[in-house]
């Protein structure tokens, strides 16, 4: 059985016809084609999938979409604005944040969520704020760090 | 070769060329591609961990709507396989099924669910065997076959090798020590799930977009098994998200969804659940190993004996290699005259084991580096002296005729201990907190190619527009460690321009020479001389060019900045754009090729093949850690690790390649386990098999040693797996030294720990570890003369 959703995906609002039982995960991937929103174990286990829900890190693999319909989505497409990238996707492209870049939209919306919170801190709220998102391939130590160089305002490039 | 006196791209920590586009979510993974009319496939997978298929029949599911296509083991039955000599693997098991997991039966249907769905209406009948779960019980059960092929019950390989005269060794030493170990086998988790898509076009070619580190390899897999000849098929490796060597093996998936393409006409996407990721493994062998070592007062070793026992699962894989690698590396870092390897691989029913960084190393490296610290102790030697004191020279060979060129482990030691402290600390830290330290060494591609032949092991093809845009065309496949920027720095430092200049294609069979794939930690020093053999004719031709146009020798001239121009004269030159349209005009239409084959410098002894390499990398660790006396419960505090990098083309790039490894191995030394129940999986979930989070990550300080190696691209060696090696030992010794428990297994466990805590309380000996050894004979050696060279005492 399919439903008529509404969803206010990165500022822009989406009407789309969505079986019932899909998770915003595939809704956003599959009807969307939001592709940037990755899955890891779509059992809510790695993170892979954070989205933003009203400012909120959650797991889209997780929610329905009915649930999130009056709500205020943001996936990693609507982190850059008009085309320029935002402060935490310059410094992780600039520290070698993102290795194979899976886990990486998850990271920067997770993070984004604790910079709106908490514009500076300590590198132990870092760690818990990311600490339900996996990664593989950096020991999360650029991603810390680049959320810590992202948190010092506009990184300016000290690359050539 | 190839070393320059100053750079403009090298040695600069400069942003991926992908890194934008990862950020914004933007790169296209494998199971972000969606094809018009595509439809998805699923695998039935045995229940069982060994039966024979009695009946199979797809026809209900075929029946069901919405499914297109359904197969089975008959639509297939090709065997195939990695390594030429060990061809087992079945795209879909005919007869009888090895493990639980084994797939049985494919469908494609409209969509997902309709295919999920199906795959309860397919009949399949098993008649259960006995099944092996240990190495003990393959061993004790040869009437029990896994495979019909094998010659001697469950054993796929058996290996004995005796380099120089280890009895006359052992007469030699001071002190003898016999030590067992067990390594865990764990497995690589990359955060993104194998996915492939197939396409078959009307004009007859095969498309296939994989997460695979190696589409050269799964090229030829294809056309054996579809039997259709290469020319009609293309492989794509999309940007992978995560490897760890989990994605080098052809998989049953990606041959089935072609079948299912072809039988369809339709696009055919699959995508890997967790659990199937579980069960396809490849991972890192469970290996018991005993090691007896012979030592002079002096700390030098007189002798090594080293077997090594592995679980290998139920099939090959890169079996018969990872073998030979729990045998191939110990005697890179220090001196060993005298060596013998026995090597063990027996069939099981499990999922399959493989290469995962540090294929076949980490294990003896634990078991080697774990000794050294119990013999540094029995001979009052500090262990970092005991180390320092007898390391390989440079340019020497080893017994078992490897080539030493560069070795700057001498210099890592000495960084890592006085950046931690290590000697003044050591013995006034208090009771719970421990220093330890371990060394390490790996290879920068592997030597041999997976298959005999002739030809390079890495092609790059360069054009250039008369825009002044050069593209870089090769096989050579980006995993996420950033080959595809290597070679955009490389051509950018020699053409003298920006490396977003620079477009580079790569990982497809259609368009790129052929790079044998991201593993062995080969891609920078084989790619990159590949691409600098590619690049350099090139720059002549522009030199030449330019040369003419401003009435100058050639020699006069640089390329730099985006200009050709004077030395004496910066100002008087030419564009790039300028001289490219020069040289066009002399040379006619620019393009040029380059290739790179290792030197051939092996020994030649069966065996021989696996351990040669271009240069080594070597790497130190101190870790320091923190534990509970009373419940054994640990942290680790900070690791220092510092890596001969040979030259770091980008330090920003090689520091995040240590930071992963040191990860990486922290994971597998602290909690990473891939165990099984009656076949099982136990923890096939990203919730229970535990992997480090932010939380268990320590500070990690990191030194770069640049030692400058002739063999590699402007002096580079590899640094993608080497750096993982010294932090599982480190761990183990930094634990022994805070409480005086022995841990001989990994991972290391609070559990482990505590049961010799309480040993020790009780008066007993704190060692947690193995104690016995499979009953098993080994074949006499096959002896090996010293090489030509001699090898240093």
């Amino acid at each position: 059985m399919k439903q008529l959703l509404t969803l206010n995906v990165n500022g822009e609002r989406h009407e789309v016809w969505a079986a019932v039982h899909k998770t915003l995960l595939e809704v956003l991937r599959e009807d969307l084609h939001l592709t940037g929103t990755k899955h890891g174990c779509e059992l809510g286990e790695c993170g892979a999938c954070s989205v933003l829900i009203d400012g909120v890190p959650m797991l889209s693999c997780l929610v329905l979409p009915v649930e999130v319909q009056h709500s205020e989505i943001l996936t990693v497409e609507g982190l850059a604005h008009n085309g320029q990238p935002h402060p935490l996707q310059t410094a992780f492209a600039e520290l070698g944040a993102a290795q194979c870049g899976y886990c990486t939209p998850a990271m920067l919306l997770t993070a984004k969520a604790l910079l709106d919170h908490n514009p500076h801190p300590e590198r132990e709220a870092i760690r818990q704020a990311l600490a339900g998102t996996l990664c593989r391939c950096t020991g999360y130590t650029k991603i810390i760090a680049a959320v810590e160089l992202a948190a010092q305002g506009n990184p300016e490039s000290a690359h050539v | 070769m190839y070393e320059k006196e100053s750079y403009q791209v090298i040695g600069k920590p400069l942003m991926k060329v992908d890194a934008l586009a990862k950020v914004k979510g933007e790169t296209v993974y494998a199971d972000d591609i969606f094809l018009p009319r595509m439809a998805y496939c699923k695998i039935l997978r045995s229940p069982h961990p060994h039966a024979r298929i009695t009946r199979i029949d797809v026809g209900p599911a075929l029946a069901r709507p919405g499914v297109l296509a359904a197969i089975t083991g008959r639509d297939l039955p090709v065997k195939f396989g990695i390594l030429p000599p060990s061809q087992d693997d079945e795209a879909l098991c005919q007869d009888k099924v090895r493990m639980v997991g084994d797939p049985v039966a494919a469908v494609a249907a409209l969509d997902e669910e309709t295919a999920e769905a199906a795959l309860d209406h397919i009949i399949v009948e098993y008649e259960p065997l006995p099944a092996l779960m240990t190495i003990e019980q393959a061993l004790a059960r040869p009437e029990v076959k896994i495979h019909a092929e094998t010659r001697n019950g469950n054993i796929h390989k058996q290996v004995a090798l005796e380099f120089g005269d280890v009895e006359a060794g052992f007469a030699q030493a001071d002190h003898i020590r016999e030590d067992i170990f067990y390594y865990e086998g764990n497995t690589h988790l990359p955060l993104e799930q194998h996915a492939a898509v197939a396409h078959y076009g009307p004009d007859g070619r095969l498309t296939l977009w994989s997460s695979t580190q190696t589409p050269h390899y799964l090229h030829r897999a294809l056309s054996k098994v579809l039997e259709l000849p290469p020319s009609r098929i293309r492989v794509i490796a999309a940007p992978v998200g995560g490897g760890f060597g989990g994605k080098s093996d052809p998989f049953s998936h990606e041959i089935v969804v072609c079948k299912l393409a072809m039988l369809t006409g339709r696009p055919v996407k699959i995508t890997l659940t967790r659990e199937e990721v579980f069960y396809a493994h490849r991972g890192r062998h469970p290996v018991l190993m005993w090691v007896k070592t012979g030592m002079r007062n002096d700390g030098s070793i007189t002798a090594m004996h080293f077997r090594s026992y592995l679980d290998g699962g139920a099939y090959s894989s890169y079996g018969l290699a990872t073998t030979y690698y729990t045998g191939a590396l110990q005697t890179v870092t220090y001196p060993i005259q005298h060596y013998k390897f026995e090597g063990l691989r027996v069939f099981t029913n499990k999922p399959p084991c493989g290469p995962k960084r540090g294929h076949g190393t980490p294990q003896p490296r634990f078991a080697l580096e774990v000794q050294l610290d119990k013999f540094a102790e029995d001979l009052e030697i500090d262990p970092a002296e005991l180390r320092l004191r007898h390391l390989m020279p440079p340019n020497s060979k080893t017994a078992n005729h490897l080539t030493v060129t560069t070795i700057g482990l001498g210099e890592c030691i000495e960084k890592v201990v006085q950046a931690s402290g290590f000697r003044e600390r050591r013995d006034s830290l208090p009771p719970g907190k421990g220093l330890g330290l371990a060394c390490g060494s790996y290879l920068s591609g592997a030597g041999v190619a997976i298959y005999w032949n002739d030809m390079p092991h890495s092609g790059v093809q360069i054009k250039i527009d008369r825009g002044g845009g050069v593209t870089v065309f090769c096989g050579s496949t980006d995993i996420g460690q950033g080959s595809d920027s290597v070679l955009a720095y490389l051509v950018a430092e020699e053409l003298g321009i920006h490396p977003r200049d620079v477009v580079v294609v790569t990982a497809d069979t259609d368009l790129t020479p052929v790079d044998l794939g991201s593993y062995s930690s080969r891609v920078t020093l084989m790619t990159g001389n590949a691409a600098l053999a590619a690049v350099r004719p090139l720059r002549q031709m522009i030199l030449n060019a330019a040369a003419e146009a401003l009435e100058l020798p050639p020699e006069a001239l640089t390329l730099a900045n985006g200009r050709v121009y004077n030395l004496d004269q910066p100002a008087y030159g030419l564009s790039f754009q300028e001289a490219v349209q020069r040289a066009e005009a002399k040379y006619g239409t620019l393009g040029s090729v380059g290739s790179y084959t290792p030197p051939p410098r092996g020994g030649d002894y069966k065996g021989a093949g696996v351990g040669p390499s271009p240069n080594y990398s070597y790497s130190a660790c101190v870790l320091e850690v923190t534990c509970d006396l009373e419940t054994g419960l640990y942290t680790v505090d900070k690791v220092w690790l510092a890596h001969d990098i040979g030259k770091a083309l980008n330090p920003l790039l090689v520091a995040g390649q240590v930071e992963g490894s040191v990860y990486m191995g922290l994971g597998e030394a602290m909690m990473e386990e891939q165990v099984f129940r009656r076949g099982l999986h136990k923890i096939p979930s990203m919730l229970d098999y535990k992997s480090p989070t932010t939380l268990e990550m320590p500070e990690i300080e990191i030194f770069l040693v640049e030692t400058h190696d002739p063999e590699g691209p402007y002096g580079a060696k590899e640094v993608g797996q080497g750096p993982l090696l010294p932090v599982i030992p480190a761990l183990a010794n930094a634990v022994y030294h805070a409480t005086g428990v022995r841990v001989d297994s990994t991972p290391i466990t609070p559990e482990k720990i505590l049961k010799g805590l309480q040993a020790r309380a009780r008066g007993r000996d704190g060692r947690v570890g193995p104690t016995r050894l499979p009953a098993v004979d080994f074949p006499d050696p096959v002896r090996v003369p010293p090489p030509q060279t001699e090898v240093p005492a």
